[in-house]
């Protein structure tokens, strides 16, 4: 008897890599062998182990739409040990892949509502995924608003897709950067992305939000959304506990009862206040 | 209670040969230096006798210290990976002791819920447990408060109690154990009745742990609580390493020039790096929090995501404390603490 290995990764060539800001980089990810590619399937908001043989294993999102088929990407900002090593790999090297893992945005239930996407820095990959499998599937939502910031300009993400969203009539984008994060050429907003979301106000009617961002973005945005009359159930994001296995067993991201990994990441505001607050 | 006979402690020999000619490997207690840990052997003789527990707990048979899962070499931009899944060798455990033979429910829960470890699930598939009795405890042991006892035969596939001098009360409790008999049944004589009672150590309950998951939820937001218990905790994980039911796990990679493998080894709650994002940012920062996780994983979150206490009183966590603390206590005091 044998028991499929959960830890073997999927052989994977750097197809694409694309500078994003300093430090970040995405890359587009090939399957080695064809038929693992074909098998493959994912849906918005899971997430995967890369791994570069010889540093170890990362936990990232599956930055890219699952409506683009026969590739992943991701997106990563190069802070310890194994993404310094993924920042060192070029195009045409073999990675580690293991996924995909954890829960979904529940899109389909989104079907003839508005969408507004708040994000902030390197927290805009998970929710570039949701961005496009929704803007793929245009015609099931109504409004579709994305507010995104960063501290700098140069630490904006994805900035040919910020133009593309941007010129496009069916959504409505907002560029943010932090006070002093702005440059003389800078044509967005200037300030933090919960005061441009009290400006922007949108309507909580009929409305899913959908937040990402660094702790402290999270924590003041969610009581401007409270204002704006967004309710706990309507308001989803994604938790970045530290993980290992990716499978619910080595403890690490474990929260409460829950497992981040399995039951997560993806949650509404009503369900993370049900759970001590450890993350 | 299962089926009873009469196994003479002199047949021991006997049947650890008929064991070990059917293919199985016998793992017993053995003295090694100043400990006593599970080690392969031959002859009863090898066993050791005199100890409350061992060192290291029964789980490293199914769960090791250190364990390789994958092989590769790098060849430029390239790299060739071979997936290394061990041999699960047909096992028998032998001088089990009652607690750590409960405890082998908590890892089958953990390492098969949801999906099967590939390293561990065949290990405890082949694994037969001849579980021991016990005679005597210390002053850690609280296995009377986590639903266990010197006598209990969960986990056993069949528990021995030396019942005298020359003979053990031998229950033969599972498909596994009656395999075990099959194998020298000559061996096994029908029992009259006696009685294991007698002979077991007594070890007074401390506290009930089945009526404590609901209160520690109602306890979590005290933090002066959680501080007062950790104040002498230094963050060693000596406890998470000592305990059997501890399946927390890191998985890294060690590279030489060409080469390495990717390998997964024991890791602790109460470690600060443990939960550390890389960003800085720590969910649980303070040592009482860490504390405070250890606690609630084991006797809140456990029972209740996986329906398994995650504590079985061995008390090898508080004798491998350099600070002395003590588990059955520190539970006993949550449980006396008013919410």
């Amino acid at each position: 008897m044998t028991t499929a290995n959960l830890y073997t990764p999927y052989r994977m060539k750097i197809a694409k890599v694309v500078e994003e800001a300093p430090g970040v980089r995405t890359f587009r990810l090939e399957f080695a062998d064809p038929a693992q590619a074909e098998r493959f399937d994912f849906k918005a908001g899971q997430f995967g182990e890369y791994s570069v043989y010889g540093e170890g294993e990362s936990t990232f999102c599956i930055a890219s739409s699952p409506t683009r088929k026969g590739y992943i990407e991701c997106t990563f900002r190069q802070m310890g040990r194994v993404t310094t090593a993924l920042a060192d790999r070029d195009e045409g090297d073999i990675v580690g892949f293991r996924g995909p893992y954890g829960n979904i945005f529940p899109i389909e239930q989104w079907h003839g509502k508005n969408l507004l996407f708040i994000a902030g820095g390197i927290a805009l990959p998970p929710m570039r995924c949701v961005i496009w499998n929704c803007l793929d599937l245009r015609d099931k939502y109504k409004d579709i608003s994305i507010i995104y910031g960063a501290r700098t300009v140069a630490d904006l993400v994805y900035k040919q897709e910020l133009a593309e969203w941007g010129g496009r009539k069916d959504v409505k984008l907002w560029t943010t950067v932090d006070p002093g994060g702005q440059t003389p050429e800078w044509k967005g907003q200037v300030g933090f992305v919960p005061t441009i979301l009290e400006q922007v106000a949108p309507t909580a009617a009929n409305t899913i939000a959908i937040v990402c961002g660094p702790p402290i973005m999270i924590k003041l945005t969610m009581p401007v959304l409270a204002k704006l009359g967004f309710k706990p159930d309507a308001i989803y994001t994604t938790l970045e506990n530290r993980m290992k296995c990716g499978v619910g067993k080595c403890g690490r991201c474990n929260v409460g009862k829950v497992y981040v990994c399995k039951d997560g990441p993806v949650f509404t505001l009503a369900q993370l206040n049900e759970l001590p607050a450890e993350y | 209670m299962g089926e009873q006979r009469i196994l003479q402690k002199a047949s021991l020999g006997e049947l650890f040969a008929k064991l070990i000619a059917g293919g199985q490997r016998i793992l017993a207690p053995v003295k090694s230096d100043d400990r006593v840990e599970f080690a392969a052997v031959k002859t009863p003789d090898q066993i050791a006798g005199d100890y409350i527990q061992t060192t290291t707990s029964a789980k490293t048979a199914v769960f090791p210290r250190y364990e390789t899962m994958l092989r590769f070499r790098l060849k430029g931009k390239d790299v060739d990976v071979d997936e290394l899944t061990p041999e699960a060798k047909p096992t028998v455990l032998f001088g089990v002791h009652p607690c750590d033979a409960a405890s082998f429910a908590t890892l089958k829960a953990v390492f098969t819920w949801d999906s099967a470890d590939a390293y561990v699930e065949p290990k405890l598939e082949k694994t037969t447990i001849i579980g021991l009795s016990c005679t005597k405890g210390d002053a850690y042991c609280f296995c009377t408060s986590v639903g266990g006892g010197p006598g209990d035969t969960r986990g056993s596939d069949i528990l021995l109690t030396p019942i005298d001098a020359t003979k053990y009360l031998a229950e033969i409790l599972t498909d596994k154990g009656r395999a075990i008999v099959a194998a020298a049944p000559q061996l096994f004589t029908p029992a009259n009745g006696e009685a294991k009672e007698p002979v077991l150590a007594k070890i007074a309950p401390r506290f009930a742990a089945d009526k404590l998951a609901q209160k520690l939820s109602a306890l979590f937001g005290k933090t002066d609580v959680w501080l007062n218990q950790s104040l002498r905790c230094i963050g060693c994980g000596a406890c998470a390493y000592a305990c059997p039911t501890c399946t927390c796990f890191d998985i890294q990679d060690e590279r030489q020039r060409y080469g390495g493998v990717r390998m997964r080894c024991w890791d602790a709650c109460g470690f600060g790096m443990f939960t550390l994002h890389a960003s800085g940012h720590n969910p649980r920062a303070k040592q009482s929090e860490r504390w405070r996780q250890r606690i609630m994983h084991k006797f809140s979150y456990q029972p209740e995501r996986l329906k398994v206490l995650g504590c079985v009183g061995c008390g090898r966590c508080s004798r491998a404390c350099p600070t002395d603390m003590n588990l059955g206590e520190h539970m006993q005091s949550l449980a006396e603490t008013t919410v």
